[in-house]
């Protein structure tokens, strides 16, 4: 039993995660209130734009971690889903804010559709990820 | 058993020919163009007496006239399918009904229109959710004779197009007052193009015909590198002018007197309309600070909701939404047009804020120099704003943009408007709403915000198929817009149209309608060249003719060689063509950036006639006009001569030609042309004696002069304001005007008509 620095990245994975699966599922929530139409897509794409940075933030934060941690594998697994984010924002609308979301065109059956099912694939991801890092944790912790 | 094929075949063109089901092959026919003008597909439904009940096809017209069963024999037609709407057209003919309830179906809110299904006498079932409703009483009662029974009697029943009276329910706040602001640029550049002298002349013209009541409010700003405000209180002896230099944290001079009751100052507005053009003579500002007369423009119109009007000659380029000059004029004729999207977020934010409080910005644009429309257009296409460009306007030195501001404007402040308005479009179950095009602000899926509507204002759906739709009898669409009236009353405008359905490909294919096929793959192209690239865009405006072709020949039981499509869609290669070559989608030719961004902000908002004029314009030999075709209204006989193929060939140097496109009218006179003419006609002795530049026909007292002016006047009349007559010397500097329009012609750039046909035959293999 050993407490080394890849535990300890696991323990803070495995915490900044569950923020993370908040995160799309509120995602998720607040694109299906656009499509049946209970808010409006200025104050929805208001209240969303703030959270875009803050989760890739986190999602990068753990995975330096991993990386300081020689946790090389687990850090594969993750950098398909940096470079996602950081092409997603480097490909968006011309905004003076931070986030993602424009509400004149979030309205769009395609874009909609798209952004439900990035939440709903990212949340797969997140709890995939999560049991991950829970088995990632007991293995740094029970090795040595 | 081959003579009995024969026969069979022979049927079956007989057949065909009965149903207007012939094909046409496209490198054979050399005038494909119908003389009369393009017919428009009928919409045949099972149920004959409904058949003359539908929305006339200006308002309401869908890509197919039969909807496809499933999405896959859609996808296999491949046609695009969508709607488009022209819903506050000028009618001539409109039902207006007062009425205590307005008759909607209780789960999805329809309004009752004819082709609802009525159980029985007191109930009927909405034909967009199957939902079975209750009839209200009033609604048995016949207001035309006085009697109760049938329900199919009232006007509801009987009329696609019908306007209600709406009562306090759709009322969120007491109806606005029409509010009008005039924001002007005096800079330098602006002043200098002479525009504020032509505007103030108008609007003091026009000033008793804006629609409005008692409560019309109007105003004024101008702006250079500070704001100016006018203060028009009643009780004034002359409009006192107050300047705030303060660009970057604007704030209102005085709280209230900006903004006047028009009756009540209506001395000051007109003292003011005349000082203003002498005002600002010998101006040297050269900045523009645009962002902020907007801001203060937002604060004196938001608490009531209105229209903001600006002028603009010049780039802005101080204070908020300052913009830089991005384009290089150097690469004009280059592939690939970089910058067609805007540059900053504010003037879109700057929308969506007047958008949220009933506020309209409309742009007229007047420069001479790039002024970045791709940033400035947002402002008004998500504020449900409308733009007007007139490049290189002057007063002097370019008198034919003189004349169309001339028109437009008088066009603009008199046409009828719309306050605080909300479109909704609702479709059969099974069906959905896909993306929309035009200006407005999407407020929910199906929900169009759009603070002003204007009549000359057109919008695009696209709609996909979701469900199997074969237990549905026919396929309707409904939009409903509710506005406030000039005059202070809600209304609310429904236009429902009703489609049947179509269970194989051949049938979808034979029910299209090619120019709604154009006007919407054109906004498509639009939103793809934006997203995308415009070579992405020409690429997919290629592929959908090919496909086009393809599928048609995939269901034709024999493969001729030659390139066939349905008469129908005769038209869609050549329509697509000339919209590759339409100053939006034209590479290869040198196009200022404005101009190209312009174009395309028009493809997306203009109604359906108008755009297919902008894409190929009607071109008619008027040399030898005869009373031989004729259409007659009233006393005048109106020559109904062949439209022609925009081809150089077609056009001869011995004769005189007329090319309408929308809202300019060129009349061009061949060098060679007849003596008689130019004598009866234009009231010249010779060729050269021709004036370089005319805007009116001379009234000569002549067969031929007067059988002209009523082919004009008949042009004319189809249009919501008289275009511009322009008159082009074969040999004058400005024949490009007219030469560039003819597009079915090869230029270095680009294919010709018969070469794009084989390309696209070469593709079909």
């Amino acid at each position: 039993m050993a407490f080394t620095f890849a535990a300890f990245s696991y323990i803070c994975a495995l915490v900044l995660d569950a923020f993370l699966i908040f995160f799309s599922i509120f995602h998720i929530i607040a694109f299906d209130e656009l499509k049946t139409d209970y808010k409006n897509p200025i104050d929805q794409c208001s209240s969303l734009n703030p959270l875009v940075l803050p989760e890739y933030a986190i999602h990068i934060l753990f995975n330096l971690m991993f990386l300081f941690a020689g946790e090389w594998f687990t850090l594969m697994f993750n950098i398909p889903l940096i470079a996602y984010h950081i092409h997603r924002y480097l490909n968006r609308p011309v905004m003076s804010g931070a986030g993602l979301y424009d509400p004149t065109n979030i309205m769009n059956q395609d874009v909609l559709n798209k952004c439900q099912r990035e939440g709903w694939i990212k949340l797969a991801f997140y709890l995939l990820s999560f049991f991950f890092y829970l088995y990632g944790m007991i293995r740094s912790l029970i090795s040595s | 058993m081959t003579s009995q094929m024969n026969t069979l075949s022979v049927t079956q063109t007989g057949f065909d020919k009965i149903w207007g089901h012939e094909n046409v092959d496209l490198l054979q026919v050399r005038n494909i163009l119908p003389a009369q003008g393009v017919e428009t597909p009928r919409i045949r439904l099972r149920q004959e007496h409904l058949n003359n009940v539908h929305c006339s096809l200006d308002i309401f017209r869908c890509t197919l006239t039969k909807i496809p069963e499933t999405n896959s024999i859609l996808q296999k037609s491949r046609l695009p399918l969508g709607v488009l709407i022209h819903p506050f057209k000028d009618l001539t003919q409109l039902p207006v009904i007062q009425c205590q309830t307005i008759v909607r179906c209780r789960s999805c809110r329809t309004y009752i229109n004819p082709f609802v299904y009525f159980v029985d006498q007191r109930r009927w079932k909405c034909n967009l959710c199957f939902r079975v409703n209750d009839l209200p009483d009033e609604f048995q009662y016949d207001p035309m004779s006085n009697s109760y029974g049938d329900p199919t009697r009232r006007p509801e029943i009987k009329n696609a197009t019908i306007e209600f009276i709406a009562p306090a329910e759709y009322m969120l706040r007491p109806p606005q007052p029409p509010v009008y602001l005039y924001l002007l640029d005096v800079s330098h550049a602006a002043v200098e193009t002479g525009y504020l002298k032509l505007f103030c002349d108008v609007l003091l013209e026009e000033l008793e015909k804006i629609p409005g009541d008692t409560r019309t409010q109007i105003g004024v700003i101008t702006f250079d590198s500070s704001v100016q405000f006018y203060n028009l209180a009643e009780n004034l002896n002359q409009p006192r002018q107050l300047v705030v230099s303060d660009i970057d944290d604007i704030f209102l001079p005085c709280p209230n007197d900006l903004l006047v009751n028009l009756n009540e100052s209506k001395r000051l507005v007109i003292e003011l309309l005349e000082q203003l053009p002498l005002k600002f003579n010998n101006t040297t500002e050269c900045n523009s600070a645009l962002g902020a007369a907007l801001q203060a423009a937002y604060k004196m119109v938001s608490p009531t909701g209105g229209r903001i009007t600006v002028f603009q000659a010049s780039l802005p380029n101080i204070g908020p939404g300052a913009l830089k000059p991005r384009e290089d004029p150097n690469q004009r004729a280059a592939k690939d047009v970089p910058n067609l999207n805007a540059a900053t977020d504010f003037y879109k934010k700057f929308a969506l804020d007047c958008s949220g409080q009933q506020v309209a910005v409309d742009l007229f644009l007047l420069g001479g120099q790039y002024m970045d429309i791709a940033s400035l257009s947002c402002v008004s296409k998500f504020s449900g704003g409308c733009m007007y460009h007139f490049p290189s306007f002057h007063y002097i030195h370019n008198l034919p943009q003189v004349e169309r501001l001339e028109h437009s404007l008088r066009r603009y402040l008199t046409r009828k408007i719309g306050f605080e308005s909300v479109m909704r479009i609702r479709c059969t179950q099974g069906l959905s709403i896909h993306t929309f095009h035009g200006n407005f602000f999407v407020r929910s899926t199906d929900l169009l915000s759009l603070p002003n509507i204007n009549p000359d204002a057109g919008f695009g759906l696209q709609v996909s198929i979701d469900e199997n739709l074969s237990e549905t009898q026919h396929i309707c669409f409904q939009a409903a817009l509710l506005y406030t009236s000039s005059k202070g009353e809600r209304r609310i405008r429904v236009h429902t149209m009703c489609l049947p359905i179509a269970s194989t490909v051949a049938d979808v294919i034979q029910s299209a309608d090619q120019q709604c096929i154009v006007g919407l793959l054109a906004k498509m192209a639009v939103d793809r060249s934006l997203h995308s690239s415009i070579s992405d865009a020409r690429d997919a405006i290629v592929n959908v003719c090919v496909d086009v072709l393809s599928a048609y020949k995939a269901t034709m039981s024999s493969a001729p060689s030659g390139l066939y499509a349905p008469s129908n869609l005769r038209l869609l290669p050549l329509y697509l063509a000339a919209l590759l070559k339409s100053v939006a989608f034209r590479t290869g030719q040198s196009t200022r950036l404005d101009e190209r961004v312009f174009a395309m902000n028009q493809l997306k908002a203009l109604p359906l006639s108008q755009l297919i004029l902008s894409i190929y314009p009607d071109l008619y030999a008027i040399h030898n006009l005869h009373d031989q075709v004729k259409q007659e209204f009233g006393d005048m006989v109106i020559p109904q001569p062949p439209r022609l193929h925009l081809s150089a060939e077609m056009v001869d140097s011995a004769g005189a030609y007329l090319l309408d496109t929308g809202d300019v009218i060129y009349l061009y006179v061949g060098r060679n042309v007849h003596q008689v003419f130019l004598e009866q006609v234009l009231g010249a002795s010779s060729f050269q004696s021709l004036p370089e530049q005319m805007f009116e026909l001379p009234e000569l007292e002549t067969n031929e002069s007067e059988r002209l002016r009523n082919f004009l006047i008949h042009l004319q009349n189809q249009r919501p304001y008289p275009a511009v007559l322009q008159f082009i010397r074969e040999d004058s500097q400005i024949r490009h005007l007219f030469s560039s329009h003819l597009v079915d012609g090869r230029t270095e750039s680009s294919l010709s008509y018969y070469e794009f046909l084989q390309h696209l035959k070469n593709q079909i293999k």
